[in-house]
Parts: structure tokens; C-alpha cells; sequence
């Protein structure tokens, strides 16, 4: 089971799947929403991708019950994301009471040869509070 | 390397720019701008939420948002809109947006060298003096080439 898709992640037509080893696996195909210089991903469209990664990630682990707040995001843009479909994957780093360090990566052709990757941290927070002040992927 | 000079209106290329591809999905439009620096607007919209309950922007738009507005700084520090691209970019998300209000992007090109340009800037729903977003980002300078490895 796999956490829900947020109305960015549908607008956006990101398609959650699981690979080999049962880890959450990412996929936005190219299309015109997307596109950033002529021919290439926009790099915005990239990081919502490689943010959206990190939560689903998070989630599973951690549950629904706890609202996830992101904290911020780095993004290293490594090589130049082209009109094919874009593969994203998260790893935790450390998960703690409160935080999560997450490392994402995103491919096109070889994981070994990433187009982008993210330093992501997000807030796990497990008091219940109201709808406003939460933030979810 | 072909730069393309900005002209006499320099809106008219940034506009043109952002009625396509992912900045037409995010609706973006170029608000204010000056010699090293320009301000685009999202207006909010509940498809970019997200959580569906809250109705809170997610933080992808406003990343893309602060991505595009640091592109369009430095087009306007160069004067021309030399082909470049995004090294990294790190967006710190202080506080929720407020559901319904527009997200404002302000970007600010500090230094540029020959291959390298750097920015900083930040997001606000409506009062600059209380920010949603901070932003730091590099980015390089291209040849204007179809390649798929970045330098």
C-alpha cells in the first residue's frame, strides 16, 4: 500500500510503482507541463518530483498519522533531464523522533547515472494540530 | 554562444517565456523586475495543494516558482538571456502559504562571473516582511547546444 497522491502530485501525473526490492519508485513521463528551455525538464518540475519522492517515502514509514512538514530542499541538478520519462527514488538517511534526512535520486536511462539529486528534510510532526498549520507532500 | 539581448522591453521574451511548459502550468507572470532582479507570481491554485484538507500549496510549486524567478534575475543582470543552468538551488520553507493567497517568487542575481551566476531570494503571500521561503541557488552558464551532459 502506498500513501495517497497529493492534488500537486496528480496534477503533475506522477505515478507511484515499487521496484525489485519493494522500494517506492517515482515516474513522471515528459510532456509539455513539464518542459522547461525547449526540450528539457524544467528544473522546478524536477525537485516537486524529487520532494513528492521524500513525503511518499517518509509516510511509509512513519504512517498517515503524523503531519509531515517539509523543512527545506537542495537540489544538485547533475545532468540535463531530457524528453523521456524521469524515474525518482528516495533513501532515509536517519530517520528520528521529529526529523527525517532524506536523500532522492532521479534517472532517466541508468540510476547509476542520475540527472538530479535532493538533500531533503522534513519535520515529522506527531501532535495532532489544525488543519492550517500543516503541511503535507 | 548565442545571447539574445533582452531590447528595449525586456518583458516581452520573459513573458513569452513563461506563457509555456511548466511555468504556463504554474501560471506564473512577471509582476515586478529591476537591473539584478525581478518578481514573478503564482496565483493559488487547489490542483498545486498539497493536501487536499488543508489546501496548502505544496512546496514544488514554490521551488519551480523560485527556479524561474532566479532564471529571469539573471536574464536581467546579463541583459541578454544567455543560456544557463540550474546547479543547485536550496529552498528553506519557513512557513505554510496561506490557502487562497497568490505566492509571490523574488529572485536577486548578487554576482555573476563568466561561467557562473549566483542568486538569492525568497517566496511571501502578501507580506514581504514575513517570508514563506528562502532561497540560495548557482547556476551555470551553457553553450547554446543540444546536449544531454551539462558541464
Amino acid at each position: 500500500m502506498t500513501a495517497a497522491l497529493s492534488p500537486y502530485a496528480q496534477t503533475m501525473g506522477f505515478v507511484a510503482t515499487r521496484d525489485d526490492e519493494d522500494r517506492i519508485i517515482l515516474l513522471m513521463d515528459f510532456d509539455d507541463d513539464k518542459s522547461g528551455r525547449p526540450g528539457f525538464i524544467h528544473g522546478g518540475a524536477l525537485a516537486g518530483l524529487l520532494e513528492t519522492t521524500a513525503y511518499m517515502t517518509v509516510i511509509e514509514v512513519v504512517g498517515e498519522g503524523p503531519r509531515l512538514k517539509p523543512i527545506n530542499c537542495t537540489m544538485t541538478y547533475m545532468r540535463a533531464g531530457v524528453e523521456k520519462r524521469t524515474y525518482a527514488r528516495a533513501t532515509i538517511e536517519r530517520l528520528g523522533k521529529r526529523i527525517a534526512n532524506v536523500e532522492v535520486i532521479a534517472w532517466q536511462e541508468d540510476p547509476n547515472k542520475p540527472i538530479a539529486m535532493a538533500q531533503i528534510n522534513v519535520l515529522i510532526d506527531r501532535a495532532v494540530q489544525p488543519a492550517s498549520e500543516n503541511l503535507r507532500p | 554562444m548565442l545571447d539574445l539581448p533582452l531590447g528595449a522591453d525586456p518583458t516581452v521574451f520573459v513573458r513569452l517565456a513563461l506563457a509555456r511548459g511548466h511555468c504556463q502550468l504554474l501560471n506564473l507572470s512577471l509582476s515586478h523586475y529591476g537591473d539584478d532582479w525581478c518578481e514573478l507570481t503564482m496565483p493559488y491554485a487547489a490542483r498545486l495543494a498539497g493536501d487536499t484538507e488543508s489546501g496548502i500549496i505544496a512546496s514544488g510549486p514554490i521551488f519551480a516558482l523560485l527556479d524561474m524567478a532566479s532564471g529571469m534575475s539573471i536574464g536581467f543582470a546579463n541583459g541578454a538571456l544567455k543560456p544557463r543552468v540550474t546547479l543547485d538551488l536550496r529552498v528553506d520553507y519557513l512557513r505554510p502559504a496561506k490557502p487562497g493567497s497568490a505566492i509571490i517568487g523574488r529572485s536577486h542575481c548578487y554576482r555573476r562571473t563568466k561561467s557562473v551566476a549566483f542568486v538569492r531570494g525568497f517566496a511571501h503571500d502578501g507580506d514581504a516582511e514575513r517570508p514563506v521561503a528562502q532561497m540560495a541557488g548557482t547556476f551555470m552558464f551553457i553553450e547554446d547546444t543540444p546536449e544531454t551532459e551539462q558541464p
